[in-house]
């Protein structure tokens, strides 16, 4: 080979911080290339928001609801629905991707391991999670006059919690399929009924007895709840955020030694 | 075919294998290989498919754990030391691929950035047929364009060695070309190559040394002229006849491996005294022949030969 070709780039540390950088940039580019990525993770929850915020009569005060109107209560829900839509149906499929066509075991010939990849795209969704987040809350906030969240420590608090645990679920959906359809498919077998535990048909707080005390003990049902509590200016009730650490910290047990880099 | 080989130099062997052995579920895929890659030479593993030809090298690479034997990438272990290793070793797998929305010089750029001393990469892309690609996807690469992508990135960490597993399988035949002459250029530059193949041509053509794999076993190691040597069939003789010959005849030649007969024509695999038999045969016999050719025997005709006989 000719010497330009041995030309020697300045030394840099291998897999630090450099090598990690470039890992997050590589995959935030990939992310916006993929525009049904940014469609359903950015656009769709807040534009949830605003379709239910059409209704009339989701904007009138409704008495069975001590005063509040029924969009209020949607406002934590689609807050919600951003870290499942995020966790459950773009983050699972992406990771068992990179299982799928050798991308991990190619990465750990290299000097930087597989798992700065994994991590790479859980922190992307993460982010991606509350960026849509917070664009529900100020979508509701302009368009339906929906009061900011009143105890906002308690409500950044029950985010993180059910963001953990949305995230440590979609791994152990990533770590079980065999492959990026598998991962799919199961993603959106365990989206509906998460949905369902987030209030979007019946609010958490209207479900009938029995059925409530299940929900509650699922992540988005005890998110839901604990959204709502700070959302009115109450700290959420422990029990709900010991539910989330719970959730969270389980799960990502069982990924973790449920997860296969090849 | 003549290829100028560089000599090897006296600094050691750069890859070792011994005594490899490596089974899944009880079956046995890898059993007792033992090698050495020298600084500087290409080595060619040679055998069909199924052979353990990925098993072993992916064993080098430290993605599989060996059952038993020693294996050291420049005096490393590729399991205890796997970090280390990735600095010396360059590696192409059999099947991998990148993200089809990343771009040839996004790869360039993201692999490079994990090497404490990369290759600048636009000269290498330079090198590789890649410049006018950068900004394409890998999901439109062509297969040969995706192929000199995964060279580049083998080479990017400036690695000792590289291990290129069938590089070329899938490629046709005037990409194919295109990569050995690559290959020749890697080697060139003092960089040892581990090929896997299954291209006996290939091999020959690439390799200053070959280990002949079959069934997890290696069935012969030496260079490829001593291979062709070592087999009972170097000379391939081939004529029509103007008049049949009896099979009994033919059997009867001194040095004689096989017979083939298609339609009229005869190939006789045997030696150079195979060749003096046949053409007094013909003589005493009167028989013209129409197209007499004398050939040296290929590495395929030994490898077939080495592995029967095993
Ligand atoms: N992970 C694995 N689990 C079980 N069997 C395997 C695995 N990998 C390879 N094999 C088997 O081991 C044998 C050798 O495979 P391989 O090393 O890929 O051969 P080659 O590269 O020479 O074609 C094959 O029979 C293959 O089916
Ligand atoms: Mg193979």
């Amino acid at each position: 080979m000719t010497d330009q070709v041995t030309t020697i780039a300045p030394p840099a540390p291998a897999g630090g911080p450099s090598a990690r950088s470039a890992v997050l940039r590589s995959e935030i580019r990939l992310y916006g290339r993929d525009i049904s990525n940014v469609l359903l993770s950015i656009v769709f929850p807040p534009l949830l928001l605003v379709i239910l915020g059409l209704v009339p009569s989701f904007r009138e005060v409704n008495p069975d609801l001590d005063g509040l109107r029924v969009i209020d209560l949607y406002v934590p829900v689609v807050v919600l629905i951003s870290l499942i839509t995020a966790a459950l149906l773009i983050f699972p499929p992406i990771l068992t991707s990179y299982r799928e066509l050798g991308i991990l075991r190619r990465m750990s010939t290299t000097p930087v391991r597989p798992s700065t990849l994994l991590f790479t795209q859980m922190w992307l969704n993460g982010v991606m999670a509350l960026v849509s987040a917070a664009l529900c809350l100020f979508v509701g906030w302009l368009a339906f006059d929906v009061a900011l969240p009143r105890q906002v420590f308690g409500y950044v608090l029950a985010l993180l919690l059910a963001g953990a645990a949305s995230l440590a679920i979609g791994a152990l959906v990533a770590a079980v399929a065999k492959a990026a359809r598998h991962a799919t498919g199961i993603g959106v077998a365990v989206y509906f009924p998460a949905l369902f535990c987030t209030g979007l048909w019946i609010p958490v707080r209207s479900m009938p007895e029995a059925l409530g005390d299940v929900v509650e003990f699922t992540p988005f049902g005890a998110a839901a709840n604990a959204l709502g509590q700070a959302a009115a200016g109450d700290w959420p009730d422990w029990r709900f955020l010991v539910v989330l650490a719970a959730w969270a910290v389980v799960t990502s047990a069982a990924a973790i030694r449920w997860f296969r880099w090849e | 075919m003549t290829t100028t080989r560089i000599p090897r130099t006296t600094r050691g062997p750069v890859i070792e294998v011994s005594e490899l052995h490596k089974a899944y579920g009880g079956r046995t895929v890898v059993d007792d290989v033992s090698f050495t890659v020298e600084e500087g030479e290409v080595f060619g593993i040679l055998g069909p498919n199924g052979a353990g030809k990925t098993t072993t090298v992916e064993c080098i690479e430290g993605l599989r754990v060996p059952d038993s034997g020693r294996i050291r990438v420049a005096g490393l272990d590729p399991v205890a030391d796997q970090t280390e290793v990735t600095h010396v070793l360059g590696v192409q797998l059999q099947e991998s691929a990148l993200q089809a929305k990343l771009t040839v010089r996004e790869a360039l750029e993201l692999y490079s950035s994990f090497y404490t001393r990369p290759l600048d990469w636009r000269p290498l892309a330079e090198r590789l047929g890649l410049t006018a690609k950068l900004t394409t996807r890998f999901g439109k690469l062509s297969g040969g364009q995706k192929q000199r992508l995964f060279i580049a990135l083998a080479l990017i960490g400036s690695p000792r060695v590289v291990v290129l597993d069938e590089l070329t399988t899938g490629l046709d035949p005037r990409a194919r070309r295109d990569t050995w002459s690559l290959i020749e250029d890697v080697r060139d530059s003092g960089v040892a190559v581990l090929l896997v193949t299954h291209f006996m041509e290939e091999a020959q053509r690439l390799c200053n040394r070959i280990a002949l794999i079959d069934k997890g076993k290696i069935s012969a190691l030496d260079t490829p002229a001593g291979l062709i040597g070592k087999s009972s069939t170097s000379t391939v003789i081939s004529f029509t006849p103007s008049q049949p010959i009896d099979q009994e005849i033919l059997a009867a030649l001194p040095g004689l491996a096989t017979i083939e007969r298609q339609d009229a024509r005869i190939t006789l695999r045997g030696t150079e005294e195979t060749v003096n038999a046949v053409i007094s045969l013909l003589a005493q016999a009167h028989i013209l022949t129409h197209q007499f050719r004398v050939t040296d025997a290929t590495l395929d005709d030994a490898f077939l030969d080495l592995t029967e006989a095993s």
